[in-house]
């Protein structure tokens, strides 16, 4: 379904992504870990189009999206969420969604989207007129999810979900992943939660230094010794 | 008693206008994250263009602000766009820099203006422009209440703007956070030259509304940069209800001042309130009342 091939990326005159080359398919949940710097979330800005990449080519079925306006990119259908969530703090939670909602289809469906949302949020929809900056941390993400749903996203690209969570929070948001797959949206997470994530994920990537280093399952990825030794600190 | 009433009323009607200019410097602040210093000489071109309506078309000044609002967010978003903008896209070039291209417009605008229409001051004279209402012993300016009325439905519109619509809500993200919104599929770049645009249009809307009342000369611009300016500052920056508070506050200490000190003094004693609140008060009134 979304195809990266040999993107290379820099910020100015620092090149931060080499070669990197991955799949997603349909329905799947793919995640790229890796540890803070290995590029894992300029991975996900180049595909939403707010970082151009050099070369290389990213493809969504077949069809080349690479340098497009991020305003497209939602349009086709993709939506990232942000790492550290990045809601507007200073508007309601419910104003939050309906920013999510801005173009075609989802502009239209937007109060039913919202309906959808807070059944899958009970918590968000407690907290529907209150300021978003009022939140708690779990509350947030909550949010920043329900917002990147909200535009009736293909593909959801999450940037580190459990970024700041409690432990018990974490295994909820992880949950509400995988009934987010279930529902038929394919999901690309970035995550240094490296246990967990490989547990619940289809396939992953481990990006080092802004390349891709390792691929395979979640499981086959679990028994890899350099993984085991980098990551999980067995 | 009187006195102290008439003052405090004369004072909450001009502090009316002082309002949106300070709303329109708001909304520019809080989006392009700069300060417009050719604001008030802004509002000055709208001046020109309200009295040029005025003298060779007989167009009320009131009733023109249906050609100045237009007008004027026309050629201000040229501005944003050409201008300022221009200098975003630049990586080399800091944001800050800006600032300096809004003072070079500013100093060019005043040139034109004094170039084509001198240095003389202008006025106009309607038939209601001399009229008053008394109500209980107080004397209300006419075209001082029509004006403050008029203030009053364009910041409700605002309002609506802002809270009610999808652009409005576009703008305000983009305010709250640029990259989020960008994500969001919202441009920001279109966002911040019309925004520069709306926030101009509510200073002309100022202008027509304040000319029936005010002099014009070409460095009145200056002078209502400074105003606006002091008044963003009072109200706390990038807070909408704070400008229409702190505006409001410089009205009424302005003619508090021309009452009980001399009318000489009605600038100075704003900027010395600006100096006050700058020392005293460093997070304005928004940091007081948290809105």
């Amino acid at each position: 379904m979304l195809k990266v091939e040999n993107i290379n990326m820099s910020y100015g005159d620092l090149q931060v992504l080499w070669d990197v080359s991955f799949e997603v398919k349909e329905g799947e949940i793919v995640v790229l870990v890796g540890a803070n710097g290995a590029g894992k979330s300029s991975v996900l800005k180049t595909i939403s189009g707010i970082q151009k990449i050099s070369s290389g080519d990213i493809t969504l079925n077949g069809e080349s999206i690479a340098n497009t306006e991020p305003s497209e990119i939602i349009k086709k259908g993709i939506v990232h969420v942000p790492e550290a969530r990045r809601l507007f703090n200073e508007m309601t939670v419910e104003e939050n969604l309906i920013m999510g909602s801005l173009h075609g289809e989802a502009k239209e469906k937007r109060y039913e989207t919202m309906e959808k949302c807070f059944e899958l949020f009970p918590r968000v929809k407690e907290r529907r007129k209150q300021l978003a900056g009022t939140l708690s941390g779990g509350e947030q993400q909550m949010v920043a999810i329900a917002r990147g749903l909200m535009s009736l996203p293909k593909i959801l690209m999450l940037d580190e979900p459990s970024l700041g969570l409690a432990p018990v929070l974490v295994q909820d948001i992880f949950d509400i992943i995988k009934g987010i797959r279930h529902q038929g949206v394919t999901v690309l997470l970035v995550e240094q939660n490296v246990q967990t994530t490989l547990t619940f994920c289809d396939r992953a990537y481990v990006l080092e230094n802004g390349r891709i280093t390792l691929e395979g399952t979640g499981k086959e990825l679990l028994n890899n010794d350099h993984v085991r030794e980098a990551y999980l600190g067995i | 008693m009187e006195v102290f009433l008439q003052s405090l009323i004369s004072g909450l009607l001009i502090g009316g206008l002082y309002a949106i200019i300070g709303i329109g410097m708001t909304l520019i602040m809080g989006v392009l994250k700069i300060i417009n210093l050719a604001h008030g000489q802004i509002l000055m071109v709208a001046m020109y263009v309200t009295w040029v309506l005025w003298k060779f078309f007989g167009i009320d000044p009131y009733l023109s602000i249906f050609i100045t609002i237009p007008f004027i967010f026309v050629f201000a978003e040229g501005l944003s766009k050409y201008l300022l903008h221009p200098l975003i896209e630049k990586e080399s070039i800091l944001p800050e820099n800006q600032v300096l291209m809004t003072v070079g417009i500013g100093m060019v605008l005043v040139e034109l203006a004094r170039s084509i229409f001198t240095s003389n001051y202008k006025s106009i004279h309607t038939s209601y422009t001399d009229k008053a209402w008394h109500v209980a012993g107080i004397s209300l300016h006419v075209p001082l209440v029509i004006a403050f009325v008029i203030a009053i439905f364009l910041t409700i519109g605002l309002y609506f703007l802002l809270r009610k619509t999808d652009l409005g809500r576009s703008i305000r993200a983009t305010a709250q956070d640029k990259v989020a919104a960008t994500l969001m599929g919202i441009s920001s770049a279109k966002i911040t030259i019309l925004t520069y645009g709306l926030g101009s249009a509510l200073d002309a809307a100022a202008g027509s509304l304040l000319l029936p009342v005010y002099y014009l000369y070409p460095d009145v611009g200056p002078l209502f940069t400074v105003k606006a300016f002091v008044i963003t500052i009072l109200g706390g920056l990038g807070s909408t209800v704070g400008a229409i508070a702190g505006g409001l506050v410089l009205g009424v200490a302005e003619t508090f001042g021309a009452t009980y000190i001399s009318s000489g003094y009605r600038d100075a004693v704003g900027l010395v309130i600006f100096l006050i609140v700058l020392v005293f008060f460093p997070g304005g009134l928004k940091r007081l009342t948290k809105v």
